[in-house]
């Protein structure tokens, strides 16, 4: 019996320990076939007995309890273990940065499987090839790994009825799965712990069955948080609390001007900081940036607060940069300029300058640059030991991005880093790049002790992998019945790919699949047109990428265009969607677009927030959808001005997921899109000039309060449907549906985020 | 380096700090308790709230030299076993995402409830407000607040 589980930590309620009983099933290779893990993962059903205590007390062994059988010469790719005693171990190859996912992949495992959750324990796999895809972005877990682990969980049904069966001397159809035990047809029963070391000599089978849905006891439910209580007690270990034996601490000056070089140190102050230790010159980053350590100097201390004080004392000169003269405000003008010259076209139907109507409406969209700014920055901690094996502790998205990369930085085979995963703080795309991993890595080679790197908050906001800025335009011509007879649309943003190659001048072709180039409108004249744009920073994904000033733009500009009209913006925009179909011409690969899965979110969000209602003055309401990440949203908000004041008074979100596993944290994920969707829409973007960010704390870049956050009223979609992504979609349709409050309320159009009302 | 005396969570502390050294890295790169969060460090967010003489402050911009002799309490201090009216109703409403404000957020209203044990709504949005969340788990802050105010927090 296991009494605490908390964080991974696994420890007997009785203090016993237990060897390992290192038996496999040896079949495992025609099982390997049956898996979409992917090259290099050996999906192996491990069915073992005993987790030493002694291996799980302290950090870090406790990140991996498998040490014991790869020990034993074992390296199996366990996702499922089972115990003498009964107990379920669950592998969890997947980060969790608030998603749940740590709760929503044992409830599809249990299920499956026929366990008890509350028997079921959760390990965090560490970086390695054989966890299959570990990269938690993208909203991909559910999506992409379902399936999997049903197969894991299934797999381990059909092995414990085999094992009952053997055990009873019977067949297998006298056998049935109950809760946590099989159970005889004559009534006997055998519980999981007593089938354990029968069915570790098992077979695995080649093509286990699902359950069919309505045996699922946890998989649509509202799953409780498994690690709420670390949560709530401190508990959790997440990458800023990890403590190594005779680790330092470093915090690093890099260059405030993107792209600069260091000319010169004096260092003379910073080492009289009381708690420094040292100085070290980090080389610095070529270009493409890519996942490279930014470079600049170090200060290595006793302490995160020496490390600080003496990284401020240091003195440090830049050569000039290439991006010196950037503003944000001369990069939003260069941009404007250039959407309003043609551009290059990758969609075109018709001829939109011939398209005369009646009336046309123009308009120029902007969405600032943006930060992640979660709550824990970038930190890392790293150990490379004389031997040249290195340890990296560290929330990463990408535990197996940080390996490869900290072991090219350190010139050594990747099988010599472990990336140990840690709760992390926060993520939201920032957490996929592993420059803080490297950081620390060779600081930790270059002092030859545990090194742990922190960022401050304004090194977080200062030198992220910012959303791009972005300016489109826009124009319509509306026929006599207000429909468009033309859309015209141009984007301008520096694309992700700058950060990775060199002279890349806008977006491409795949840049605006994000809801521009598959816009999904029934309009007969359309033209999209990609403009310049060029990288002055590191660009990354930001929750949701792309899709949030594309979804902004296009929901924006059909609420603009159904006022022109003198139109119902719901039923305009359901009008604009036209009939149901799959758009398989504008998505030429999966997932592809349903127009009726579309407007199903969008009259679901409408209805719950009683649409069409007479609203209180002032008051406006606006809607958008969005289909992004294989899952469809719609936003409808209530919002009102007053005194250039905007309130949002009441959110309705409507999520079509298709099937929905954790309902609990799909609410969750939605109600949270809405407070980053807002933040967006009514706080801050990125500020620079002469080449340096200068928005640097939560006093220039704001977030979202709770006396700001509406009433949140999120809506799922009953679908047996192939799961879709939850993460990121919430979040573009809801600036939208803000300007459409807006505009309803005021008349005025929303044409930039963040709003500012003159 | 000047020593200091704390009692933290019930037990007697000696520290070797710098004066000006936080309480923040007092408790977590000195005494090792991590509960207590890093997020902003100038008091902009409310992530390292902690108790000081039983008031809410922010340990990021808490200097040492002014809490010789104070008694500090942290999350892992709350409650023995994670029964906190407030810990338990976090749990209850499911509030964490990420997980990492939440600390900050429980000891923030866990001091202002002791003079506000039945707040309204409003008197919670107007007083949690001072601590950020970036996953947005707001209106679960909210309800969880009051829900541990109904059961007597």
């Amino acid at each position: 019996m296991y009494g605490l589980e908390i964080a991974g930590v696994i420890q007997p309620a009785d203090g016993s320990t237990q060897e390992p009983l290192t038996v496999l099933n040896v079949s495992r290779r025609r099982f390997l076939k049956q898996t979409a893990l992917g090259a290099g993962s050996v999906f192996v059903l491990g069915v073992f007995s005993g987790c030493r205590a002694d291996n799980l007390a302290a950090w870090p062994d406790r990140a991996e309890p498998m040490g014991s059988l790869e020990d034993a010469g074992f390296r199996p790719n366990v996702f499922v273990g089972l115990n003498d005693a009964g107990d379920v171990f669950i592998v969890c190859s997947r980060s969790e940065m608030g998603q749940g996912i740590r709760s929503s992949v044992p409830a599809i495992i249990a299920d499956e499987m026929g366990a008890d959750w509350d028997r079921c324990h959760i390990l965090q796999a560490t970086g390695h090839p054989r966890f299959g895809n570990q990269n938690t972005d993208g909203s991909r877990s559910i999506r992409n790994h379902f399936d999997d682990w049903r197969r894991a969980g299934a797999t381990a049904r059909e092995m414990l009825l085999a094992a009952a069966a053997q055990q009873w001397e019977t067949d297998t159809e006298s056998c049935s799965m109950g809760v946590h035990e099989v159970t005889h047809a004559d009534g006997r029963t055998l519980g999981f712990g007593e089938l354990a070391v029968t069915a570790a000599t098992l077979s695995a089978p080649n093509a286990p069955t699902f359950r069919p849905r309505s045996e699922w006891r946890y998989i649509g439910t509202d799953i409780d948080g498994r690690d709420n209580k670390a949560f709530v007690t401190g508990s959790a270990t997440f990458g800023i609390d990890v403590q190594v034996e005779g680790m330092r601490h470093a915090a690093i000056m890099r260059s405030p001007v993107f792209g600069g070089k260091v000319a010169s140190v004096d260092d003379t102050a910073a080492r009289a900081v009381p708690g420094v230790l040292d100085v070290v010159r980090l080389n610095d980053h070529s270009m493409p940036p890519a996942f490279q350590a930014l470079g600049g100097v170090a200060v290595i201390a006793e302490n995160t607060w020496a490390a600080f004080k003496g990284r401020d004392a240091l003195q440090v000169t830049w050569e000039r940069s290439p991006h010196q003269d950037w503003s944000t405000e001369a990069q939003r003008a260069a941009m404007d300029a250039a959407v309003q010259a043609a551009g290059t076209p990758v969609r075109n139907e018709g001829d939109v300058e011939a398209a005369a109507g009646q009336q046309v409406v123009e308009a120029t969209y902007h969405v600032a640059m943006l930060p992640h700014a979660s709550m824990e920055p970038p930190t890392a901690t790293a150990w490379v030991r004389p031997d040249g094996t290195c340890e990296v502790w560290a929330p990463s998205q990408a535990p197996q991005t940080a390996r490869g990369s900290v072991a090219g930085a350190l010139g050594v085979d990747p099988e010599a880093v472990t990336v140990h995963v840690t709760f992390l703080g926060g993520g939201f795309g920032r957490k996929s790049k592993p420059d803080y991993c490297i950081e620390a890595a060779l600081l930790s080679k270059a002092v030859g002790a545990p090194v742990k790197v922190t960022w401050s908050r304004e090194d977080d906001l200062r030198h992220d992998y910012y959303h791009p800025p972005s300016a489109q335009y826009m124009r319509a011509a509306l026929g006599e019945d207000g429909k468009p007879l033309s859309w015209l649309h141009r984007s301008s943003f520096p694309p992700i790919g700058s950060t990775f190659a060199n002279g890349v001048s806008g977006p491409g072709a795949g840049d605006l699949r994000s809801g521009v180039s598959n816009m999904p409108y029934v309009i007969p004249n359309v033209r999209v047109e990609t403009s310049e744009a060029f990288a002055h920073q590191r660009i990354g994904w930001l929750r949701s990428v792309y899709n949030i000033h594309h979804g902004f733009s296009v929901n924006a500009f059909v609420a603009e265009l159904a006022h022109a009209a003198g139109a119902d913006a719901r039923d305009y925009l359901l009008d604009l969607i036209g009939p149901d179909r799959e758009l398989n011409d504008l998505f030429p690969r999966p997932p592809v677009l349903d127009t009726a899965r579309l407007k199903g979110v969008i009259r679901r969000a409408a209805d719950e927030a009683g649409w069409g209602r007479t609203l209180p003055e002032g008051h406006g309401m606006g809607i958008a959808g969005h289909f992004s990440f294989s899952s469809y949203v719609a936003h409808v908000v209530d919002a009102s001005v007053e005194d250039g004041a905007i309130k949002v008074h009441r959110v309705d979100c409507a999520v079509d997921c298709g099937t929905a596993v954790n309902l609990d944290r799909i609410r969750s994920q939605m109600e949270g899109a809405t407070v980053f969707g807002l933040t967006i829409a009514l706080k801050d973007g990125i500020e620079a000039v002469d080449g340096r960010v200068t928005t640097g704390n939560f006093d220039t870049y704001r977030l979202l309060s709770l006396a700001e956050t509406p009433d949140t009223h999120v809506h799922i979609m009953d679908s047996e449907l192939p799961s879709g992504g939850v993460g990121e979609p919430g979040v573009p349709p809801l600036a939208p549906a803000l300007a459409g409050a807006i505009l309803q309320a005021t008349g005025r159009p929303v044409r930039s985020l963040p709003i500012r009302l003159a | 380096m000047p020593t200091y005396t704390l009692t933290v969570n019930g037990q007697a502390h000696t520290v070797e700090a710098e004066p000006d050294m936080p309480l923040l890295w007092v408790l977590r790169d000195l005494i090792g308790l991590t509960g207590t969060k890093y997020a902003c460090g100038s008091a902009y967010c409310g992530a390292c709230a902690v108790h000081v003489n039983g008031s809410a402050q922010r340990s990021c911009v808490a200097a040492i030299s002014a809490l010789d002799g104070a008694d500090v309490t942290t999350i892992e201090g709350l409650s023995e076993d994670g029964t906190h009216p407030l810990q338990l109703a976090w749990n209850e409403v499911n509030v964490p995402q990420c997980g990492f404000c939440q600390a900050g957020q429980i000891m923030h209203a866990a001091a202002w409830m002791k003079d506000n044990p039945n707040p309204t709504a409003e008197e919670v949005d107007q007083n949690q407000s001072s601590n950020l969340c970036r996953c947005g788990t707001y209106q679960r802050i909210r309800e969880a607040i009051l829900l541990a105010a109904e059961k007597g927090a």
